[in-house]
């Protein structure tokens, strides 16, 4: 299953897209309550968007963004229009999502 | 101020008085009426968000990608994946276990007990020779009961508490631990959640007594995980320093049965988004 | 020091050394994620870091939604959006965290200037929106109160 969740909407030639992306998000800086370790960072550091190829938005993370991190864009777009999601985090994990705008 | 203390009065429970959850029902309803007239009664569904403004807001942006989609996702993956022997959660209830989370708490004449969804699911895997699962931390059982609730979305409960002294008696131990104070803090449920519901209590609100089941399990972002009501009550009987119980004892699912009772009338809007 | 913090600390340090070289593969991967703004701990040098300045307007047209009492400040939700024209970035700075810079948002001419996002606040601190226009960068700032709760279960 993907790890990434959208919901695309166009309205009067802007895209309003919405994206849901399961992932920790470790800032690095939390303990184990039990060991008293340091939990590694894990966080996506990059999410990049194209509509039909195109690019629309890059997005640079740090470890401040929430787990399981929301995000939402706009975008000059039309409906039916190939829509990707991509992201890559700090230990080199990636997935994408290709959907199409409603 | 005297009519707050008189409906105070009313609520406060006798222990030798005969149950009567009707009567329980009206009073406790007409309480946050008054307590909170701005308020729709629907609108008790949403937990403290139906009284408190600035917290709807955010719980608001939050609705707009819920982060317990991914947990009704995952949920929805669990409910139809077979036991070892072939057979699904589905198989042990009405409708395939599709829009029935309103039915739940029931109370069992037969077995002369409580049934929360949790405690059927759990049996329903023990009936395919699988073990039962924890109630807390999230996990299967919660992922599950998630699922459920959102199928049954906008469907409103209306608990039965059949005419018995065995039901009537699990309804009344179930409002006894509700009103009892308890714990090093010595509070009790309703001290916090009917009479000190709207203030704060350091930098919260207590929510209001009713429609405290209807959006469970919920995904709490403190936590980043989904929390059942039985974990829930754990948690705040843990916080009121008091001892707490098991989930899926029967403390428990008696309180669950009393406090859903008081939720009739409301709709089913779990899994929520809680802080 | 006494001999069993010492013994727990140079096995401490015998942990690091076995995780430096998976740090260095990982730094290495991501030429284009700045790093480098992204560690720093003070706001006006992590402005200075991202821009090459730290001028900054403070502007109306840049709107920035953001809750003035945090429910959690393990996920605060941020919008921000501006009627300004050639947008090339949105950044978002929360003062008081750790590292400043929370997130940033490269658009292009596709792009409509309006974002959101969720963050964590380890305490009460202003969020800064910031986005830069032409040669300036504009910014909006509010303060976010994150408050410990009684009741968290």
């Amino acid at each position: 299953m993907s790890t990434i969740k959208t919901r695309s909407k166009e309205s009067n030639g802007v895209v309003t897209v919405k994206a849901l992306i399961k992932h920790p998000m470790e800032t690095g800086q939390r303990k184990d309550k039990k060991t008293g370790d340091l939990i590694p960072a894990h966080y996506i550091q990059e999410v990049h968007s194209k509509a039909n190829g195109k690019d629309v938005i890059t997005i640079y993370w740090g470890p401040a963004v929430s787990k399981n991190p929301y995000l939402t864009f706009k975008y000059k777009g039309n409906k039916g229009d190939n829509l990707e999601i991509s992201w890559v985090d700090n230990q080199g994990n990636r997935d994408s999502k290709t959907s199409t705008v409603k | 101020m005297f009519k707050q203390l008189l409906l105070i009065a009313f609520l406060i429970p006798s222990i030798s008085a005969v149950a009567s959850p009707e009567r329980d029902y009206d009073e406790f309803v007409s309480y946050f009426e008054n307590r909170f007239p701005d308020t729709p009664f629907e609108d008790y569904k949403n937990g403290v968000y139906s009284i408190d403004k600035s917290a709807r807001e955010q719980w608001e942006a939050m609705e707009e990608f819920p982060p317990y989609e991914l947990n009704v996702d995952r949920g929805e993956e669990l409910f139809n994946r077979p036991f070892k022997n072939g057979n699904t959660y589905g198989s042990c209830f009405e409708n395939d276990g599709i829009g029935i989370r309103q039915n739940y708490p029931y109370f069992d004449t037969e077995k002369n007990k409580v049934v929360t969804l949790e405690g059927a699911l759990n049996d329903c895997r023990v009936k395919n020779g699988e073990k039962p699962l924890s109630y807390f931390k999230g996990k299967e059982l919660a992922h599950v009961s998630a699922y459920m609730a959102y199928t049954s979305r906008g469907n409103k409960f209306n608990i039965q508490i059949p005419n018995t002294k065995e039901a009537l008696d699990a309804y009344e131990d179930g409002r006894r631990l509700y009103f009892t104070k308890k714990g090093q803090l010595n509070f009790s449920c309703a001290d916090c959640h009917v009479y000190q519901t709207g203030t704060k209590l350091r930098a919260d609100i207590p929510s209001p007594a009713i429609g405290h089941p209807t959006h469970f399990p919920v995904y709490r972002s403190g936590m980043g995980r989904l929390v059942t009501l039985h974990e829930r009550f754990a948690g705040c009987l843990n916080r009121i320093r008091a001892k707490s119980f098991k989930g899926g004892s029967d403390e428990l699912n008696n309180l669950e049965f009393f406090t859903t009772f008081m939720s009739n009338g409301l709709e089913v809007n779990g899994p929520g988004s809680r802080k | 020091m006494n001999r069993r913090n010492f013994i727990k600390n140079s096995m401490l340090f015998a942990g690091s050394l076995v995780a430096i070289p998976s740090l260095i593969v990982s730094k290495k991967a991501y030429a284009a994620w700045p790093k480098k703004s992204f560690d720093i701990k003070d706001l006006t040098e992590s402005v200075s870091s991202v821009y090459g300045h730290s001028n900054l307007e403070e502007s109306s047209k840049v709107k920035l939604k953001a809750p003035e009492i945090a429910e959690n400040g393990a996920i605060v939700p941020i919008n921000v959006s501006t009627t300004l024209d050639n947008v090339e970035s949105i950044m978002i700075f929360v003062e008081n965290n750790p590292q400043p810079l929370s997130s940033g948002y490269k658009l292009t001419s596709l792009s409509e200037p309006s974002i959101g996002t969720r963050l964590k606040m380890g305490k009460t601190s202003n969020v800064m929106a910031a986005v830069k226009s032409g040669d300036k960068v504009y910014t909006s700032t509010q303060e976010v109160k994150v408050t410990i709760g009684g009741c968290g279960g």
